[in-house]
C-alpha cells in the first residue's frame, strides 16, 4: 500500500468516477455519499504522507516509476518533494470538503460528481507528475471537467465564462506543449523525465544581444522556452494581463467549483514556474524573473486590490482579491531568498484555505438570498451570529492579521523581497492597506449596520456548511500560530531550488 | 513460370464476398436482407484473418507489380476495418432511405478491394487500376439515395472532378513512363539513379502531375472544393467511408510512391508539399468555423486533418511514416465515431445535421452525448485521446525533420479547431430542444460501431505503444 501511495491518491477519485457513473440516476444521495467516500482515502493518505514525509531530504520522495511508452522514453513517474507536498495536501483536503459544499447541486447530480472526481484526478496528477508528458496530460485532463462544470452548472453567463476560461487556458497549453517538445528534442538522450531535464539544464546556450539598449541582456533558446512556459503558467496564476478570465469564471461557477478554481487551479501556475521554469531553465530564470516577475507580482497586488475595492458583486470581490493575493506569490518567488520563496509557497497554501473559506461563505448567503450584491445585505451579524463569526475569521486571515496564517506568508514574502527590491516590497506592503480597506468596508456593508428587513428571517448557517468551513478555519489558526508545521516540509527542497538559480543572477 | 498467388488472398476474399452478396441479393426476400450484412462482415473478417496470417511476409506477384509487405497488410487491415464499420453503421440508414442493400454492401466491398490494391501496388498502372476501382464504387455509393437530389448532384460533381483528377494522374504516369521507360516503381527508382540529367524535366513534370492527382484524392487545398458538397450530399455512412478510407488509400499510395520510391527527388517536392500542408490545415479550419451544419463542419474538418497528415509526408523518414500511419488509425476511429453519432440523429426523411439539432443531446441520449464529446475532443487534440497522441507524433516528426515552423502552425491550427469542435459540445450540454436521437433498441448495429470507435479513440490515446510499434514496423517494411 505505502509503495504506491501517490498512485492511490491520484486514481482513487477516478475509480470513484466509474462507480458514480454506474449508480442509478435517481439516487442522488447515493451518488453524493459515494463521491465523499472516494475522496476520503486520498485525504487520509495525505495525512499519512504528511506524517511520513522526511523534511530533511530535499530530493524526491515516494517515487514511483514505470515505463509507459518506452519507444519515446515516456514514463509513468510520480513523486513528491518540498515544492509539491503542500499542494498535494491542499488538493486532498479541498476536494473532500468541496464534495460537501456541492451537496445542494440538484441538476444532473451524477454527471456533476463524476466530472468533479475526474477533475480531482487531474489536479492531483499535475502536482505529483514528474514526467513532462504525464504532467501535460494531467494538465489537460483537468481542463475539460472544469469547462463542463462551469458551463453546465454555472450561473446565467456560464457559456461565455466557460469558453473564455477554456480558450485562455488552451492557448497557454499549446505554448507549453511546444516548449515541452523543444526541451525534449534538446535533451540527449531525448527524455521527458523532469529530473533528467533539470540535470541537463546547462546544455542550452545563450547569446548576448548586440543592439542598444538591450546589449547587456542575454537571449537564447532557453529564454524563448522560458517565455512560452511562463505565459502558459501566467494565465493560470493569473498574472496581469492574462487575468481577465478569472472574474468571469469565478462569478459563474458554482460555489464548490469556485473554491477549487481559486484554491487549487490558480496554484498550478505558480507551481509550474517553480517546478519547471526555475530548475530547468535557471539561466533564463535569472535573466527574466529577476525584477520582471517581482514587478509583475507587485502590480498584481495593487491592481487586484483596487479592482476588488470597486466591485459590487461579493464573489467578484473575492475573485479580484485572489488576483491580488497571488501577486504576493510572484513577488516572493522572484526574490530568490529562502524567506521569500518559502513565503511564496506558504502563501499558495494559505490562499487556498483562506479564499476557499471566502467562496464557501459567499455560497452560504447566495444559497439563501439568491443574489450576491454587497450593498443588498446589511446587519447580518444580528441574524446569523455564527456565520458572521466564521466570516470575520476568514476576512481577517485574508487581510493578514497577525496570529492568522495569511500574516505569516505575507510577512515572509515581504521580508525576502525587501533584500532584493526595497521599492517593490514597499509598494507590495501598501497593498496590505488596500486589502484591509476593501475587506473592512465589505464587513461593514454586509454584516454590520441596520438589518435588512428582507433578511430578518434568514436561517443560520447549517451543520453541513459549517463542516466545510471549520477544518479550514482550524488550519488558518494553526498555521498562523505555528507555521513551521508546514514550513519545515518545504524548506529543504526550496533552498535547493534557490541554489540552482542564484549562481546565474548577475 | 509459377505465379505466387498468396499476396492476393485478402483482396480475392473481399471480391468473392462482394460477388456472393450481389448474387444472393437476387434470391432472397426483402425482409431477409439482414443476412447480407452478416455475409459481408464474415467475408471481411476472413480477409482480415488472412492478412493477419500473412503478417511479416514480403512477397511479390505478377513480376513484383503487387507487393505484400507489412505496409500493404497494415493498410489492408485498416481498409477492412473501415469497411466493416461502414457496413455496421449503414444497416439502419439504408433501410430508412430505401437504398438497395445488396448493391450498397457489394459496392463498399468492391471499393475496399480497390483500396487494398492501391496500398499493395508497386506499379503505377496497377495503382491506377486500384484507384479507379475504388473511385467508381464510391461515385455510385454517393448517389445511391436516389430520392434525394443533393445526393445525385454530389455524385455527379464527385464523378466529374474525380475524372478530372484521374486525367492529371494518368498524364503524370505517362510522362514518368516516357522519362523512366517503365511504370514499375522499382525500375523507375533505379532509372532515377542512372539518368539524372536525361529527361529530368519530363520526369519532374510527370511527378508534379501525379502529385496534383493525389492531392485531389486526399482533398488538399486548393484541390478541395468538391469535398463539402460531396460529403454533405452523400449518405452519411458513405461520407464517413470517404473521409476515412478513401483518404487513407490515397495517403498509402502517396507514402509508397513519394516517401519511398521517389525519395531521391524529395528536395523537389518538399517545398510545394509544405505549402500545401499549411494551406490545407489553415483553410480547412477557418472554413469549418463558419459552418452551421455539423456534417459540413466534419467535411471541412476532414480537409484540415488531411493538412495535418501532409505534415507527416513533408517530414518523411521513419518518424514521419510512423506518425502518418498512426494518425490514420486515430483519425479513422474518431471520424467514424463522429459520423456515427450524426447517423444516430437521423429520423426518417429528416437528417438533423445542424448544430441546433444537437441541442440537449447530452441529456436525452447520454451515451451518444458522451461519445460525441469524446470524438470532438479527440479531433481537437485533447489528451489523453487518440487525436492528441496522433498529433503529438505528427508534430514531433516535423520537428525531427527540421520543420519547426510546420509544428508551430499545426499546433496553432489545432487551437483554432477547438472553436468549432467545442460548439458541438456546448450545444449538447448547454442548450435544449434539439433532435431526439435513435435509442439503442432501434439501431443496435450503429451503437456497436460507435462503441468500437469510442474504444479505439480511448485506447489509442491512453496506450499508444503497441499501435506505434505496429506503425513503425509497417512503414519500415517498405524499405
Amino acid at each position: 500500500m505505502t509503495d504506491h501511495v501517490l498512485t492511490y491518491m491520484t486514481f482513487f477519485p477516478l475509480a470513484g468516477m466509474v462507480v458514480v457513473l454506474l449508480l442509478p440516476r435517481e439516487r442522488h444521495d447515493l451518488v453524493r455519499w459515494a463521491s465523499a467516500l472516494f475522496t476520503l482515502p486520498p485525504l487520509l493518505l495525505a495525512v499519512w504522507l504528511y506524517r511520513n514525509f522526511d523534511p530533511v531530504n530535499p530530493g524526491l520522495q515516494f517515487v514511483e516509476k514505470a515505463a509507459w511508452i518506452p519507444a519515446y522514453n515516456i514514463n509513468y513517474f510520480v513523486a513528491v518533494d518540498g515544492i509539491s507536498i503542500s499542494m498535494v495536501l491542499l488538493t486532498a483536503l479541498l476536494t473532500f470538503l468541496c464534495i460537501f459544499a456541492s451537496w445542494g447541486i440538484d441538476k444532473g447530480v451524477k454527471g456533476y460528481f463524476a466530472l468533479f472526481l475526474l477533475l480531482d484526478t487531474g489536479m492531483m496528477g499535475v502536482f505529483v507528475a514528474l514526467d513532462f508528458f504525464l504532467f501535460y496530460i494531467f494538465w489537460e485532463v483537468m481542463l475539460l471537467p472544469m469547462y463542463f462544470l462551469i458551463g453546465i452548472w454555472g450561473g446565467p453567463r456560464r457559456e461565455y465564462a466557460a469558453i473564455k476560461f477554456f480558450l485562455y487556458t488552451l492557448f497557454g497549453s499549446v505554448l507549453m506543449l511546444l516548449a515541452i517538445l523543444a526541451l525534449y528534442f534538446s535533451s540527449e538522450p531525448h527524455t521527458f523525465d523532469m529530473t533528467q531535464l533539470i540535470a541537463q539544464s546547462s546544455r542550452y546556450g545563450t547569446t548576448p544581444l548586440h543592439f542598444w539598449p538591450f546589449d547587456h541582456l542575454r537571449w537564447g533558446f532557453q529564454h524563448v522556452v522560458w517565455m512560452a512556459l511562463f505565459i502558459g503558467f501566467a494565465i493560470k496564476i493569473p498574472a496581469f494581463p492574462f487575468h481577465t478570465w478569472l472574474p468571469d469564471a469565478h462569478v459563474e461557477a458554482p460555489t464548490a467549483i469556485s473554491v477549487i478554481l481559486a484554491g487549487i487551479l490558480l496554484k498550478m501556475g505558480a507551481y509550474g514556474i517553480l517546478r519547471i521554469n526555475y530548475p530547468m531553465l535557471p539561466e533564463a530564470t535569472a535573466d527574466l524573473a529577476y525584477y520582471f516577475l517581482g514587478a509583475l507580482g507587485t502590480w498584481n497586488i495593487i491592481y487586484g486590490a483596487l479592482c476588488a475595492m470597486a466591485q459590487k458583486d461579493f464573489k467578484k470581490l473575492v475573485a479580484y482579491s485572489s488576483v491580488s493575493h497571488m501577486g504576493y506569490v510572484m513577488l516572493g518567488m522572484a526574490s530568490f531568498t529562502p524567506q521569500g520563496i518559502s513565503g511564496a509557497v506558504l502563501q499558495m497554501f494559505n490562499h487556498g484555505t483562506i479564499t476557499g473559506m471566502l467562496f464557501l461563505l459567499v455560497g452560504v448567503i447566495y444559497d439563501r438570498a439568491h443574489h450576491r450584491d454587497i450593498d443588498g445585505f446589511g446587519g447580518l451579524a444580528a441574524v446569523m451570529p455564527v456565520y458572521t463569526g466564521v466570516s470575520v475569521l476568514a476576512f481577517f486571515a485574508s487581510m493578514g492579521l497577525p496570529g492568522l496564517s495569511g500574516f505569516i506568508s505575507e510577512v515572509l514574502v515581504l521580508l525576502g523581497a525587501w533584500q532584493k527590491y526595497p521599492l517593490l516590497s514597499a509598494l507590495g506592503a501598501s497593498g496590505v492597506i488596500l486589502t484591509a480597506g476593501y475587506l473592512l468596508w465589505t464587513i461593514q456593508r454586509v454584516y454590520l449596520g441596520a438589518t435588512n428587513e428582507k433578511y430578518k428571517a434568514m436561517p443560520e448557517i447549517n451543520g453541513r456548511e459549517l463542516f466545510t468551513l471549520v477544518p479550514l478555519g482550524i488550519i488558518v489558526i494553526i498555521l498562523g500560530v505555528y507555521p513551521n508545521a508546514l514550513l519545515d516540509l518545504l524548506r529543504a527542497s526550496l533552498d535547493q531550488l534557490n541554489q540552482l538559480v542564484i549562481p546565474h543572477l548577475s | 513460370m509459377e505465379t505466387n498467388l498468396a499476396p492476393l488472398l485478402p483482396s480475392a476474399e473481399v471480391v468473392l464476398t462482394a460477388l456472393s452478396v450481389l448474387l444472393l441479393d437476387l434470391f432472397i426476400r426483402k425482409d431477409e436482407k439482414g443476412l447480407l450484412v452478416w455475409i459481408s462482415l464474415i467475408g471481411l473478417a476472413l480477409a482480415g484473418g488472412m492478412a493477419l496470417f500473412l503478417w511479416g511476409s514480403h512477397e511479390g506477384a505478377f513480376q513484383d507489380s503487387i507487393l505484400l509487405d507489412d505496409f500493404a497488410l497494415f493498410f489492408t487491415e485498416l481498409f477492412l476495418g473501415a469497411a466493416a464499420i461502414t457496413i455496421l453503421s449503414s444497416v439502419h440508414y439504408v433501410r430508412e432511405t430505401n437504398i438497395h442493400e445488396g448493391e450498397f454492401y457489394a459496392l463498399v466491398l468492391l471499393s475496399t478491394f480497390g483500396m487494398i490494391l492501391m496500398a499493395a501496388a508497386n506499379d503505377l498502372i496497377l495503382f491506377f487500376l486500384g484507384l479507379e476501382t475504388m473511385s467508381i464504387g464510391v461515385y455510385i455509393l454517393t448517389g445511391m439515395w436516389r430520392e434525394r437530389s443533393q445526393a445525385s448532384e454530389a455524385a455527379m460533381k464527385y464523378f466529374l472532378i474525380g475524372a478530372f483528377a484521374t486525367g492529371f494522374l494518368l498524364y503524370g504516369i505517362a510522362l514518368i513512363y516516357g522519362a523512366a521507360g517503365s511504370t514499375h516503381l522499382g525500375r523507375i527508382a533505379s532509372a532515377l539513379g542512372q539518368t539524372k540529367s536525361h529527361g529530368s524535366i519530363i520526369l519532374s513534370a510527370g511527378v508534379f502531375l501525379l502529385f496534383v492527382g493525389l492531392a485531389f484524392k486526399v482533398a488538399a487545398v486548393p484541390f478541395h472544393f468538391w469535398v463539402p458538397d460531396v460529403y454533405d450530399g452523400a449518405p452519411t455512412p458513405v461520407s464517413a467511408f470517404m473521409a476515412v478510407a478513401v483518404k487513407a488509400a490515397a495517403f498509402a499510395g502517396w507514402a509508397r510512391i513519394f516517401l519511398y520510391q521517389l525519395s531521391p527527388l524529395q528536395s523537389e517536392w518538399t517545398l510545394p508539399l509544405k505549402a500545401l500542408a499549411i494551406l490545407t490545415m489553415t483553410v480547412g479550419n477557418l472554413l469549418a468555423i463558419s459552418q452551421s451544419s455539423v456534417k459540413r463542419m466534419l467535411a471541412y474538418s476532414s480537409i484540415a486533418h488531411a493538412g495535418y497528415l501532409l505534415i507527416a509526408l513533408v517530414a518523411g523518414g521513419e518518424s514521419g511514416g510512423q506518425a502518418l500511419l498512426f494518425y490514420l488509425l486515430s483519425y479513422a476511429a474518431m471520424t467514424f465515431g463522429a459520423f456515427g453519432v450524426l447517423i444516430a440523429l437521423k429520423e426518417g426523411e429528416n437528417d438533423h445535421e445542424a448544430y441546433s439539432d444537437f441541442a440537449g443531446l447530452g441529456f436525452k441520449r447520454p451515451f451518444l452525448g458522451m461519445a460525441m464529446s469524446l470524438f470532438m475532443l479527440s479531433l481537437a487534440g485533447f489528451p489523453p485521446l487518440a487525436g492528441f497522441t496522433g498529433k503529438f507524433y505528427l508534430f514531433r516528426s516535423a520537428v525531427v525533420a527540421g520543420h519547426i515552423d510546420l509544428a508551430i502552425i499545426g499546433a496553432l491550427n489545432s487551437l483554432l479547431s477547438v472553436v468549432y469542435y467545442l460548439r458541438v459540445i456546448v450545444m449538447m450540454y448547454m442548450e435544449e430542444g434539439g433532435a431526439e436521437g435513435k435509442p439503442f433498441a432501434r439501431a443496435p448495429y450503429l451503437y456497436l460501431a460507435i462503441a468500437i470507435a469510442v474504444l479505439g479513440t480511448v485506447y489509442l490515446g491512453v496506450l499508444p505503444a503497441p499501435a506505434l510499434d505496429l506503425s513503425r514496423i509497417s512503414f519500415i517494411s517498405l524499405h
